[in-house]
Order: C-alpha cells, then sequence, then structure tokens
C-alpha cells in the first residue's frame, strides 16, 4: 500500500546512506555560511562549478574523478575569487556581483552540458537534480566489500570537512564573529575564508551525483538555518545542524517512496524530498523554536496582553470604588473605559472571577479581598511612578499617566519599595489622588 | 595663543623609536581613489590616554584600521614600537567599533572575551580551562561577571562595550586602539571604561581612544589627536584642546551643540 513493501536494504540503505553522507557534509560546512550570511555565495560556488564539470567532460572525454574534481572546485574557487574583485569596484554591491558571476558561469555550464551529451555519456537531468537513486549501482571494491563509489567519495568528504570543523572550529569561529580581530591577532581571516570555501566546493562537486547541482545549496543552507532557530550556541547549532540534515535525509528518501504513492504516482526523486524535508524542519522550526519560534513569540505575547488587561481591569475597579464604593460596574462599562474588545474582556472577566479576585453579580462586578490587595499595590505602584517621572524625569504631570500606566505592569514590591525612597515622602500624586499603602489591614 | 601648523614634530623630548608606542609617518588613505586621510603624521608618547576627535567622515576609524593594516594605505609607514606593524603586532590590541559585529552570532560573553586568547592559544588547538579562568578574571574586572553565560544580543549595549574591552584587556597588550568605546553606553559603563582606562595608563600602557563627546575630553585624555583628514593638531590636551583648534577642526559649524544632537540621534538609534 505505501511502496515501503519493496523496500531493500541493500539499495534504500545505500541511498539512505548516500543522502546522509551528503547532507551531513555539507550541513557542517553550512553552519558558518549562514552565521558569515554567506548563504548566497555557497549558492553562486555550487551553481558555478557546472562549466568546470562540463570542461572536465569535454578534455577527459569520460566521468573520471580526478579531472572533474579538479576543474570543478577551481571553478567554484574562482566564482569566491570573482565575486569579491567585481565587489572591489565598487559602486556594485556583493549581492549583484554574485548575481553576475553565478549567472553567466552556470549558463556557459549549462550550455556546454548539452553540447557535451552529444558526445560523452551524461545526462544534463543528472547533473542539475542528481542520480541518488543509482547510487548502489556503481561500486568499487574495498577489502573484499561493494561499496558504492559515491558513498567512499562522500564519507571521505565528510571526513575532511568533520576535521576542518572539529580543528579550526577556534579560528572559524573567530573570522566569522570578527574578521578585523582574527586578522589582527594573525588569524588571517582572507585565508580561512578561501579554505572554506574550498572545501564547500569539493563538498559541492562531491554532491552533485546524489543531490545534484542545484538542491545541494538547499543540504548548506537550510538544517543550520533551522538550527540556529534552535539555539543560541555554535557548537549545539552545528551538533544540531547535522542531527536535522541526517532527518531530511532519511525522512527525505522514505517519502520519495511512500508520498507519491498516496496519490497514486511512482516514486518521486530522493534528493528533490530531502530538500523538502529539509525545508519542512525548517518552517517547524521557525514556526516552535524556544526562544524566536513565531508561534512561541505569538503565545507569549498573548499571554503578557491578557495579563495586563486582567491588571488593567481590577486597577479601574479599585479606581471606581475609590470614587464611590457603592458602583458596581458591567462588562460594558469597562470596556468603554478599557477601549478592550468583547471577547477578551468577557474572558478575562470570567478568569478573574474564577481566580477570586472578583465576585460576579448578575453581570456586576466587584473586588473581593485578594482582588482588592493587588489591585491597591498596582495602584500604588502607578502613583509612585508618576512621582519619580516628574521628579526625576523632568515629565510634566500631563504626560506620565501613559507611562505610568505601562511601567504599573512591571513593578515588584521591592521597586516599589525604591520608587518610594526615591520620591519625596507623601501620600498623593502628582495629580493630588491618594497613594494607596502596601498592605491595608481591614 | 596656540597658532602652532599642524606640525610633524611633537612638542615632547625625542624618545627613542622603541619606546615610542604608534608613529605614523606621512599616512595617506584612499577609498575607491577618493582620500579619506591625507599626509597624516605624528608620535604618541608611551602610558598616555590619547583621544583622537574629529567631525564625522574625519577619517577617525580609516586611520585606526590603516595602522592596523585592515585597509590598505596608499603612502606613508606606520611603526609600533619602532617596528612595522607586522613584526610588532602582538603587542596591539584593538577595540573595535560595537556596530562592526553581528551581536545575534551564537557565542557568549565569555567566549567573546576568550577570542582575545586565540593568539596565545595557538592555531588548532582547544580553548582550556586556564583560558576561561583569564577570560572570567577580565570579565570581573569590568564588572559583568554575573552575564558571562548569556548570549551576547541578550546584554545591554553597556554590557556589550564592556565584553569588548574584557577581550582587550586579555590581549595584554602595550597599545590599544578603541574604536568609539563610549558610544552610546550608560553612565555606569562610561565610568567602568575611564576607570580601566586609568588602570591600563598605570599599568604603563597606552591607549588611542576615538571619541566623540568633547566635553570629556579634557576630562579622560593626556593627549589628542585633532583630526579633519589631516592633523589639525596633536599634542597634549591642555596645548591644544583649544576652541581655535576646534573651529579649524570642526570647520565654521557650531561644534558643540552639533555635537550633542549628534550623540543625541545615536543614543536614540542604539535604543
Amino acid at each position: 500500500m505505501s511502496g515501503l513493501e519493496q523496500w531493500n536494504w541493500y539499495l534504500d540503505g545505500w541511498i539512505i546512506v548516500a543522502g546522509i553522507l551528503c547532507a551531513v557534509s555539507s550541513a557542517l560546512l553550512g553552519n558558518f555560511l549562514v552565521l558569515r550570511k554567506m548563504s548566497m555565495l555557497g549558492d553562486a560556488i555550487t551553481h558555478a562549478i557546472l562549466p568546470g564539470l562540463a570542461a572536465a567532460f569535454f578534455i577527459s572525454d569520460s566521468r573520471s574523478s580526478i579531472p572533474m574534481f579538479a576543474g570543478a572546485v577551481l571553478a567554484g574557487i574562482l566564482t569566491a575569487l570573482f565575486t569579491e574583485w567585481i565587489r572591489s569596484f565598487g559602486k556594485v554591491d556583493e549581492g549583484a556581483a554574485m548575481g553576475v558571476v553565478f549567472t553567466s558561469l552556470f549558463a556557459l555550464g549549462l550550455v556546454m552540458i548539452v553540447q557535451a551529451a552529444d558526445h560523452v555519456d551524461l545526462d544534463p537531468g543528472c547533473v542539475l537534480y542528481g542520480a541518488i537513486e543509482l547510487t548502489p549501482l556503481d561500486t568499487i571494491l574495498i577489502s573484499g566489500w561493494e561499496i558504492p563509489r559515491v558513498v567512499v567519495v562522500l564519507s571521505i568528504v565528510l571526513l575532511i570537512n568533520l576535521l576542518f570543523v572539529i580543528f579550526f572550529l577556534k579560528e572559524l569561529k573567530l573570522s566569522s564573529f570578527d574578521p578585523a580581530l582574527a586578522t589582527t591577532t594573525g588569524f588571517n581571516a582572507t585565508l580561512i575564508h578561501y579554505a572554506l570555501m574550498t572545501l564547500v566546493a569539493v563538498t559541492a562537486v562531491a554532491s552533485f551525483e546524489t543531490v545534484g547541482n542545484i538542491l545541494v545549496v538547499a543540504m548548506f543552507v537550510v538544517p543550520p538555518a533551522a538550527a540556529y532557530m534552535l539555539t543560541d550556541r555554535l557548537v549545539r547549532m552545528i551538533v544540531l545542524s547535522v542531527i536535522l540534515a541526517i532527518i531530511a535525509a532519511v525522512l527525505g528518501h522514505i517519502s520519495a517512496i511512500t508520498v507519491p504513492r498516496w496519490f497514486g504516482y511512482q516514486s518521486t526523486s530522493t534528493a528533490g524530498m530531502m530538500a523538502v524535508a529539509a525545508g519542512l524542519l525548517f518552517v517547524v522550526a521557525a514556526l516552535f523554536a524556544p526562544r524566536h519560534g513565531i508561534v512561541v513569540i505569538f503565545v507569549r505575547r498573548q499571554i503578557l496582553a491578557w495579563k495586563i488587561l486582567a491588571e488593567d481591569i481590577i486597577a479601574l475597579m479599585y479606581r471606581i470604588e475609590e470614587r464611590d464604593a457603592q458602583q458596581k460596574p458591567d462588562a460594558a462599562y469597562l470596556r468603554e473605559i478599557l477601549f478592550s474588545s468583547p471577547l477578551p474582556t468577557n474572558l478575562t472577566l470570567r478568569y478573574l472571577t474564577r481566580h477570586d479576585q472578583i465576585t460576579d453579580s448578575d453581570g456586576m462586578y466587584e473586588l473581593t479581598k485578594t482582588g482588592r490587595d493587588r489591585a491597591r499595590q498596582l495602584v500604588r505602584s502607578h502613583r509612585l511612578w508618576e512621582h519619580y517621572l516628574v521628579e526625576h524625569a523632568g515629565m510634566s504631570a500631563e504626560n506620565i499617566h501613559k507611562q505610568a500606566e505601562q511601567l504599573e505592569h512591571f513593578t515588584d514590591r521591592q521597586l516599589r519599595e525604591k520608587l518610594n525612597e526615591d520620591t519625596i515622602d507623601t501620600d498623593q500624586d502628582p495629580h493630588g489622588r491618594p497613594i494607596p499603602p502596601e498592605n491595608k489591614t481591614n | 595663543m596656540n597658532t602652532r601648523e599642524s606640525s610633524t614634530s611633537a612638542p615632547q623630548p625625542e624618545l627613542p623609536l622603541e619606546e615610542t608606542p604608534l608613529s605614523v609617518y606621512d599616512l595617506t588613505v584612499a577609498y575607491h581613489r577618493k582620500p579619506v586621510i591625507w599626509d597624516v603624521s605624528f608620535k604618541i608618547p608611551p602610558g598616555k590616554l590619547v583621544g583622537i576627535v574629529g567631525p564625522n567622515g574625519a577619517g577617525k576609524s580609516t586611520l585606526i584600521k590603516a595602522i592596523m593594516e585592515l585597509i590598505p594605505k596608499a603612502s606613508g609607514r606606520v611603526q609600533i614600537f619602532g617596528k612595522p606593524y607586522q613584526k610588532n603586532r602582538q603587542r596591539v590590541g584593538y577595540v573595535p567599533q560595537r556596530e562592526s559585529v553581528d551581536w545575534d552570532f551564537p557565542v557568549d560573553a565569555l567566549d567573546v572575551v576568550t577570542m582575545g586568547l586565540y593568539k596565545e592559544i595557538g592555531w588548532c588547538l582547544p580553548v582550556r580551562k586556564k583560558h576561561r579562568d583569564l577570560a572570567m578574571d577580565a570579565l570581573e574586572r569590568v564588572g559583568i561577571a554575573d552575564y558571562a553565560r548569556r548570549q551576547i544580543s541578550q546584554l545591554s549595549g553597556g554590557q556589550q562595550q564592556r565584553t569588548f574591552l574584557a577581550r582587550a584587556l586579555v590581549q595584554n597588550a602595550d597599545l590599544y586602539l578603541m574604536d568609539e568605546p563610549f558610544a552610546a553606553v550608560d553612565a555606569a559603563t562610561e565610568k567602568a571604561i575611564v576607570q580601566i582606562l586609568q588602570e591600563m595608563k598605570e599599568a604603563g600602557k597606552t591607549a588611542l581612544v576615538i571619541h566623540h563627546d568633547l566635553q570629556t575630553v579634557p576630562e579622560y585624555f593626556d593627549y589628542v589627536i585633532l583630526l579633519n583628514m589631516r592633523v589639525i593638531d596633536h599634542g597634549l590636551t591642555a596645548d591644544v584642546f583649544t576652541p581655535e583648534n576646534l573651529q579649524k577642526t570642526y570647520g565654521g559649524r557650531l561644534t558643540l551643540l552639533e555635537e550633542a544632537t549628534e550623540t543625541m540621534r545615536r543614543r536614540e538609534q542604539s535604543l
């Protein structure tokens, strides 16, 4: 029913291994592309290796790896150099410079590949989108084991990248955060930059047979970007990006087999699904990340807004009581003064009633003892702040209400005591209304 | 009273070059062929706090960056304790402008301070406890040890500036180049920085500080360089920090008022 009954541990296993190796090697370096805000340069390099590949096909007339590797890596490094060079003319910003370099090189590569396809056994589609599904078919023998060639190549690249990140973590951190300090303390930031870019090119070349020339940038950028949403420590970010890359690779292959079947189609491209899976992981991270997640921030803001509305309601009721102890406001009256909408006001009133801050007698509300104590502290904070603002910030009595209205919600007992000490000894606020005491016993 | 033209000869008696923290000869720096600083020459004596003042666009940051060879010189020569910069690099500490780095970078204050020790640790070797302890001491000295483990965007502007200062301290240099350490910091931080500068001076170190608040120049600095593309004048604050020189440096503008407005604008932006 799902396509998984055709699962073959040998074939699918190797495909997943290749996917993981490619995703992890890219993600390791990608962290530094993302942190240096150079994701676009990664994109540019991965595209620009195409003419290098094509030229190597032409020259060596085969898919033999060594010249291909060299040609492509060279093209990648040249992209980084050209971009820097065009930018140094001035007038053209980095984005435009990269746009110029990588689209031209990519187009050149495309033209050459299409030409080469007539002479060499080469499919432009494979170059652009990868052929991870063919991984298990092309194997080499290593000490009696038949291992797919792609897996061997990617393992070597992963090892190089891993060693690079481990041994140069300190240098990468410094030159990404503060290139000026790196250079002035003897860690040549330019050198580190080009070392990183060389490895990006190497990884991109090694990956083009699995995820292809276009999608590899997703492997570089997306898992680290998602990891960046989830943490604010570098080592944790790198580890998380690796975990996310592995999940994306596994999820990508499984869904490439299963998802199209749900709609009655044949299985689809694993490389494409890996990029989609990574994108989905990013969306989840962007929504639910503990500190920066959109949903989390929204919920936190809503809770704060509710807390403030609840405090505004009881403080208002305290002021009404202060003026006329007999008056019991209803919801409509409170809303009119607070300019609040009906739904949140009614919900907050219900919340306050349930938490014994106010009592509800047929739609007329009255403060309970607990509610009155809480409200008195708020009003006290408000009026102390008004004093403070007039005395210490030199504000006039007309302008202070609004600011005090905000500050009162963030003032605890300790701060109130400090305010009380810092303002002149009085029991009236600048408008002549009484400042209630901290505690009242009656 | 003071009508000396900008001159290359400092009023002090000549010191041997290897004891002069910084000497700059005819330095010119151009950006896209437009000169930013022009024929700048000066020497600064050891163990002094030196302020660089001048209007926006006068080339103050450019001067510091050119001294450290972060940007190419069009012509001229710089010597640090009598040797070219590259030979005496380890004796120079740099405090960049706060805006020059990305504060969302995933590191904490302690990490940033430790970066000042990377040179000492050397290539490829990891940061060890000894280094973290040194960094912690520096954070203690600038008064923000409690925030050592905070991600740096969670620090206030003043705390960020102090983090940079702590990083400079662990570098243990003899000459410090500081790009506007007082920009948009709170009063407590300003006091802390002044105190650290004094301590540095007492330890015989020299600091070259880009400064914006003209009011505090006589109080903070022994020695002043007035810069507006060229060196207008340099020397002991008491001698060169005069209304005439300020007039020359800032042109015919109402300098103090403009400076004050500028400072206010900066503070607002940093809020």
